[in-house]
């Protein structure tokens, strides 16, 4: 009968109803189970919102995000590490480097670098332009970081003798007058400018690759780096030397080279012919 | 009216005799124009030197007229766009307008840049020949003494001229030789204060420097040149040794007509070969370096050649700091070794060479006689450890360059540069001596023995030897060579200069003459030549 009536009252006048007696094994049991169910929701509703280890693995990325996860984990993982996180001895971490120094790095070819060495140099590219985009996006979705402007043209309007005169302040101390480059200490070097288009050299400013500083957006204004960028591809290249042939523009140590080879060897030349007459 | 003839052959001797007349200039000249020049290319180095400064004063006239001399700051506004609205010194941009609008003017800076290298390699190349054939020996030491003067004149006037343009690379140049006068102890800081006229880089040193570069150090250097010149007519010039050539005598061309010609030509080639690499060889960009700014130092900042040595000497120097507790405590500074103390000990050892020889040889006599670099192994070799010495400094001077573009570490350079500065030169020394003793030993050897015909023999027991031509005709010894004296000359030592084989073709790209027949040897009487042979016919004509 009691039963019956149990059934009858219902789920919450059971639930309120306080049993008499309870043996000490059965309330043993069930703060056992209530501190297992208790670890259970605290130990799920950590997983479920806290960035864990295992949510690296998968994290939401966009599609070419992905393709570029992809490319990375066949190219630079070596080096960098599963996750970017860099590899002691080898490779840095590339968590908040950015699309800018990707770009800069991959699409000049730099990397993936050939050996371990003082620096990287320019290689013909391993990527092509898309793969390059898609890394940086893997890079840039993973940790952000700086990202060059779109467009490759630069330098719209860029004021060329303001840009030059920023050239000589802050480039010309390793990029020489000319951008032909010159050398740093041990093995290291600012490479030559000629090769650089404008997203490069803008890439380069933002990400400081290798040993040249970072020239963030607070010390030189992208109104700067415009008329910086002017100044190297509108006077340093397209301008001709009009002198004649510049010597490789490495300043008077090629000419006093020229000076010997040419002009020294050409005048005993012409003494030995002009003695030679009598 | 009668008209006179005039006779158009006469009229130089005429006009001639009636200058004699008046004043009478006839015996020196004749004096002047008879003297004898020997007739050898390496005589001809020192001329270069002097057309090359010729070139120099007609076109640094020429770019006085458009230099203003002057350190108040403009804006310039030329036809440059890369500069333009960029304050600069007055100079500066003086110097812009001459590269871009005046005209010809860009070309009259190249020349006057590039012979200025010219000036100083000649001077150099003329001092080694000089060294190396003993020229300078008694009694030319005076003009050894003044041939070295010459050098660090032109090193005075090439770098106050480099100075002048007051553009980013010449300034960098002015605060490292401020900072060289500076090093010096004790009157350094007065010294820059005087040149300076206060505190580096000052209102005035351009106008001092220009005033330097155009009036104080060609008046010296055209003084020292004139009594160069007058001393070599005055002690007449040396000569290789040779057939006829004593230590009495000068054989070579008169000074008129021949040799005053071939002087003229060979300054229209000097000037031919300056106007050409200033036309094909940009010099000194100045519009790139930009104006002088003490915050802007370019990378591969390097001076002229000729003091590229003493920048390469800063360059390997440790930086060694030497502190004396007087006072509040003095520094002499690294810098002050290699560039004060260093280039005045190598003023001293080259002015002084001739002496320090002549006494280590206990040598008082009079020589007019060059010596082959190969007869005087010491000196040659002495020679060559300053030439590699020099070398050096000179390549330590670019080695940030050469570090760059061969991909060499530039610790690695620095490195090299003070080790190889300490062990190359003792090994130049060796290497040089022992090919100097090689070449005379080939000398004596052919001396004794004759020259290698190129014909071998097989003895009757089986050997080969060469056969030798002896050179002097047999004086009854077993061997039947003559005895030759070594006198320091050239030694034939082939069969063309013999004659006994034909002479080598000339022409240095094509031979400019037939090859001549080859003598026959007597023992082989000519072959006849084929009689003609008349082709048999049946005897009747075809026609």
């Amino acid at each position: 009968m009691t039963s019956d009536n149990d059934r009858r009252r219902g789920l919450l006048a059971r639930l309120r109803e306080r049993p008499a007696a309870r043996s000490r094994g059965r309330r043993r049991l069930g703060a056992a189970v209530r501190l297992f169910a208790a670890l259970m929701l605290a130990g799920g509703a950590y997983t479920v919102f806290a960035p864990g280890v295992q949510a690296q693995d998968n994290p939401p990325l966009t599609g070419a995000a992905a393709e570029g996860k992809a490319l990375f984990d066949v190219s630079c993982v070596t080096c960098h590490g599963r996750n970017a996180q860099g590899v002691e001895g080898r490779g840095p971490s590339l968590i908040g480097v950015g699309a800018a120094s990707v770009e800069f790095q991959v699409g000049t070819g730099r990397m993936p670098m050939a050996r371990q060495e003082a620096q990287a140099m320019r290689k013909p590219e391993l990527f092509t332009d898309e793969e390059v985009r898609q890394l940086g996006q893997y890079i840039q979705e993973l940790g952000g970081g700086p990202v060059v402007p779109a467009g490759d043209n630069l330098h719209e309007d860029g004021n060329i003798a303001a840009g030059g005169e920023l050239f000589r302040i802050n480039c010309s101390q390793c990029h020489a007058f000319g951008g032909g480059g010159g050398a740093l200490s041990s093995g290291k070097y600012a490479p030559s400018l000629a090769p650089a288009t404008d997203r490069q050299i803008y890439a380069a400013m933002l990400s400081g690759p290798q040993n040249m500083p970072v020239f963030g957006d607070n010390q030189i204004t992208p109104e700067q780096k415009a008329d910086l960028i002017a100044y190297i591809q509108q006077t340093l290249k397209t301008d001709q030397d009009p002198g004649g042939f510049n010597l490789g523009r490495y300043g008077p140590s090629t000419e006093g080279l020229a000076i010997f080879l040419v002009g020294i060897v050409a005048l005993v030349f012409a003494s030995l012919w002009i003695a030679g007459k009598s | 009216m009668k008209r006179r003839k005039i006779d158009m052959a006469a009229v130089p001797g005429n006009a001639a005799r009636g200058v004699d007349d008046r004043f009478q200039v006839a015996t020196p000249l004749r004096r002047l124009l008879n003297k004898v020049f020997p007739d050898h290319w390496s005589f001809l180095l020192g001329e270069i030197a002097l057309f090359s400064f010729v070139i120099l004063l007609l076109t640094g006239v020429f770019l006085t007229f458009f230099y203003e001399p002057a350190m108040t700051e403009v804006v310039y506004n030329g036809s440059y766009a890369p500069l333009r609205g960029t304050p600069m010194s007055a100079a500066y941009a003086s110097s812009l307008d001459i590269s871009f609008d005046v005209r010809g003017g860009l070309i009259m800076r190249q020349m006057h840049h590039w012979s200025a290298l010219l000036f100083m390699a000649a001077i150099v190349v003329h001092m080694l020949r000089v060294f190396f054939t003993g020229a300078f020996r008694k009694p030319r030491e005076t003009n050894w003494i003044i041939g070295s003067l010459l050098f660090w004149v032109g090193f005075l006037a090439g770098f106050t001229g480099y100075s002048l343009p007051d553009d980013g690379l010449s300034g960098t140049g002015l605060r490292i030789a401020s900072a060289i006068i500076l090093s010096i102890p004790v009157i350094g800081s007065w010294v820059s204060a005087a040149i300076f006229g206060g505190e580096f880089p000052g209102t005035i040193i351009i106008s001092r420097f220009f005033i330097a570069h155009v009036l104080l150090i060609p008046g010296l250097l055209v003084a020292l040149i004139s009594v160069h010149l007058g001393l070599v007519f005055k002690q007449k010039h040396t000569q290789w040794p040779g057939p006829g050539r004593t230590n009495e005598n000068v054989v070579g061309e008169r000074m008129f007509p021949r040799y005053a010609l071939k002087q003229g030509g060979f300054f229209m080639v000097v000037f031919g070969v300056v106007a050409l690499m200033s036309g094909l060889f940009q010099i000194n960009p100045i519009w790139l370096f930009g104006p002088y700014e003490a915050w802007v130092v370019s990378a591969a900042s390097q001076p002229d050649w000729y003091v590229m040595f003493l920048d390469g000497s800063t360059r390997l120097m440790p930086a060694w700091e030497i502190n004396i507790p007087i006072g509040d405590g003095y520094v002499i500074p690294p810098l002050f070794w290699p560039t004060v103390v260093l280039p005045g000990i190598l003023v001293a050892l080259s002015t002084l060479y001739p002496f320090l020889e002549a006494r280590h040889l206990k040598d008082r006599k009079s020589h007019n006689l060059l010596q082959r670099p190969r007869d005087v192994p010491a000196r040659t070799a002495v020679g060559a450890m300053a030439v590699s010495f020099y070398v050096i400094l000179t390549l330590s001077g670019a080695n940030d360059v050469i570090a760059d573009k061969f991909q060499i570490s530039l610790n690695a350079m620095t490195w090299a540069g003070r080790v190889g500065l300490l062990v190359v030169p003792p090994l130049a020394y060796y290497v040089t001596y022992r090919i100097c003793l090689g070449l005379q030993q080939h000398d004596r050897e052919v001396l004794a023995h004759g020259v290698e015909t190129g014909i071998i023999r097989r003895l009757p027991d089986g050997r080969f030897v060469e056969v030798h031509q002896p050179l002097s005709a047999s004086n009854g010894h077993a061997d039947g060579h003559g005895e030759l004296e070594y006198v320091g000359w050239v030694v034939p030592k082939k069969m063309n200069r013999l004659g006994a084989l034909g002479p080598a073709i000339r022409g240095f790209f094509y031979p400019i003459e037939k090859p001549a027949e080859a003598p026959v040897s007597p023992g082989h009487p000519p072959v006849e030549p084929r009689p003609e042979r008349e082709e048999i016919t049946s005897g009747e004509s075809r026609r």
